[in-house]
């Protein structure tokens, strides 16, 4: 049965199946929200330090899915690709594709198993276009690491662990490469 | 290590449909469905009926997600036919394990053409109940058949030996949206290492014309051949199921007015006239290198069709030099 009312965030919201969700904020905000939260010396400690304390580890980890879930629908992949879609959540699409919309999307911009709804990458990329992120859409994603589910993505993105998520703006002129061994705990401030 | 560059070959081409696309000749596939049951009985039948017209054709893989016999059995049947097979593989129903396991099998069989999608829900299939992997994306898949082949490495990094040796096509929806962002995702497609690609069936020529001219502009269709897709409609009934029962699938109001319009039993002469007349304005669009023809169970009329539009039979492998 469908209810309107926001439910409180699960426990595990990667075992509910994905939705197309808006995001509730406007790209611009986020975008600048998301400056707040960029790697650096700072969250790369408290990072560390979440690390080896479980208990405030996963505290940490439900707050964040309590923020993430209600903004925009986070299934806790662990690996946040909203940077690079003008956060609209891609693990929300019922087929959790990250490199752009499927084939089966209507006309008019409707999601082919949800036709209520609207598809997320059609909302990403015109968000997109508004900020001129355009570009961004054009990265290629990489396979995800299915064991980084109910991870903390904030912390695996402050260890450096996000950087071979996608190519970057110019990876696509010559043979872009698959297979890059993640960066792990990569001292920022060695940088 | 030999490295492809989109079309261009690193060595001899991949298959007889690739040596067409070098030459520069307009091609035609065509498509065929398993059926099901443990039989490839009708999959040869149709695949005789289409021999001499088309250059390749595609086995789908679970089309709809209904359950049909494998694609890889379908394409080894096309094979002892000496019809070169395009074989389907999609994302829906096999995490990367699998992908990459049926990849290279379908090398081993001697298969020259792969054809990678994400797939249909499983929602719109018969088994609604089913778990969808999506484990890979359409793009990350096709990255991974051509790290496969280039690179000789699966994805975790481990070496292969022998590589396979497959042309790598991908497909496209120009009328979905957003209309606008086709042209890049099929960039990006291209960049993974697609060589061709097939678009879902067309009947808005204006959509479709202003695809392809984004296309152009972004230097797609010198990288990747671009073959158009086109379905003939052949009854009422079958342009009521197109228009609301399959995603990603568009019919514009025009098209649905012009078969209206005629007597019952002249609607599938009708759809075969239209069909036609899109293949003839489609083969005129600069950027074009051949059609796709999805003929939905009437594979019977497909030789009528081309050579109503102009396409005569292919000449025989013999003529072209195979390879």
């Amino acid at each position: 049965m469908a209810s309107t009312v926001a439910q409180p965030a699960p426990p595990a919201p990667f075992v509910a199946a994905p939705r197309p969700t808006v995001p509730r904020l406007p790209a611009w905000a986020l975008f600048r929200l998301g400056r707040l939260l960029e790697p650096s010396r700072l969250w790369y400690r408290i990072a560390l330090w979440l690390q080896v304390h479980p208990a405030a580890y996963h505290a940490f980890t439900r707050a964040e899915t309590a923020v993430k879930a209600r903004l925009f629908g986070c299934r806790m992949c662990g690996q946040c690709a909203l940077p690079s879609t003008a956060y609209a959540c891609p693990m929300t699409c019922p087929k959790q594709l990250r490199n752009g919309p499927c084939g089966g999307v209507s006309p008019d911009g409707r999601c082919e198993v949800y036709p209520e709804l609207r598809c997320v990458w059609v909302v990403a990329y015109e968000r997109a276009s508004q900020e001129g992120r355009v570009a961004d859409l054009r990265r290629l994603q990489r396979p995800i690491d299915q064991r980084r589910w109910g991870e903390s993505a904030w912390v695996n993105y402050w260890l450096g662990r996000d950087e071979a998520l996608w190519t970057s703006d110019d990876g696509l002129l010559e043979l872009p490469v698959l297979r890059v061994d993640p960066a792990g705990a990569r001292r920022v401030d060695a940088a | 290590m030999s490295v492809s560059d989109g079309l261009r070959p690193a060595s001899a081409p991949l298959s007889r449909l690739h040596q067409a696309l070098l030459q520069g000749r307009f091609v035609v596939t065509a498509e065929i469905g398993p059926p099901r049951g443990a039989t490839v009985e009708p999959i040869r039948r149709k695949a005789r009926r289409l021999r001499d017209w088309v250059d390749a054709v595609n086995v789908t893989d679970n089309q709809s997600a209904v359950v049909r016999l494998a694609s890889w059995a379908g394409s080894l049947a096309c094979l002892q036919e000496g019809v070169e097979p395009i074989m389907q593989l999609q994302c829906r129903d096999r995490n990367r394990i699998a992908l990459q396991s049926d990849l290279l099998g379908a090398a081993a069989l001697g298969i020259p053409n792969v054809l990678l999608l994400t797939g249909d829900h499983q929602r719109f299939g018969d088994h609604p109940d089913a778990r969808g992997v999506f484990d890979l994306d359409s793009i990350q898949l096709i990255w991974t058949a051509r790290t496969l082949r280039d690179q000789r490495q699966l994805l975790s990094g481990r070496p292969l030996q022998p590589p396979p040796a497959w042309l790598i096509g991908a497909v496209e929806n120009p009328c979905a949206a957003p209309q606008r962002y086709r042209a890049e995702r099929l960039g990006k497609k291209v960049a993974a290492g697609a060589q061709f690609v097939q678009t879902q069936v067309v009947f808005d020529l204006g959509i479709f014309r202003q695809w392809l001219a984004d296309v152009r502009d972004l230097g797609l269709d010198r990288r990747c051949a671009i073959l158009a897709g086109i379905g003939p409609i052949r009854s009422l009934r079958a342009l009521e199921f197109m228009r609301s029962e399959v995603p990603g699938l568009y019919v514009p109001e025009e098209v649905a007015r012009r078969l209206r319009g005629v007597p019952e039993e002249r609607v599938a002469a009708e759809g075969l006239a239209l069909c036609a007349e899109i293949i003839q304005q489609v083969r005129a669009m600069p950027g074009v290198a051949g059609v796709h023809v999805m003929a939905f169970g009437w594979e019977d009329a497909v030789p009528e069709l081309l050579e109503r539009a102009g396409l005569g039979r292919r000449p025989a492998a013999s003529e072209v030099g195979g390879c």
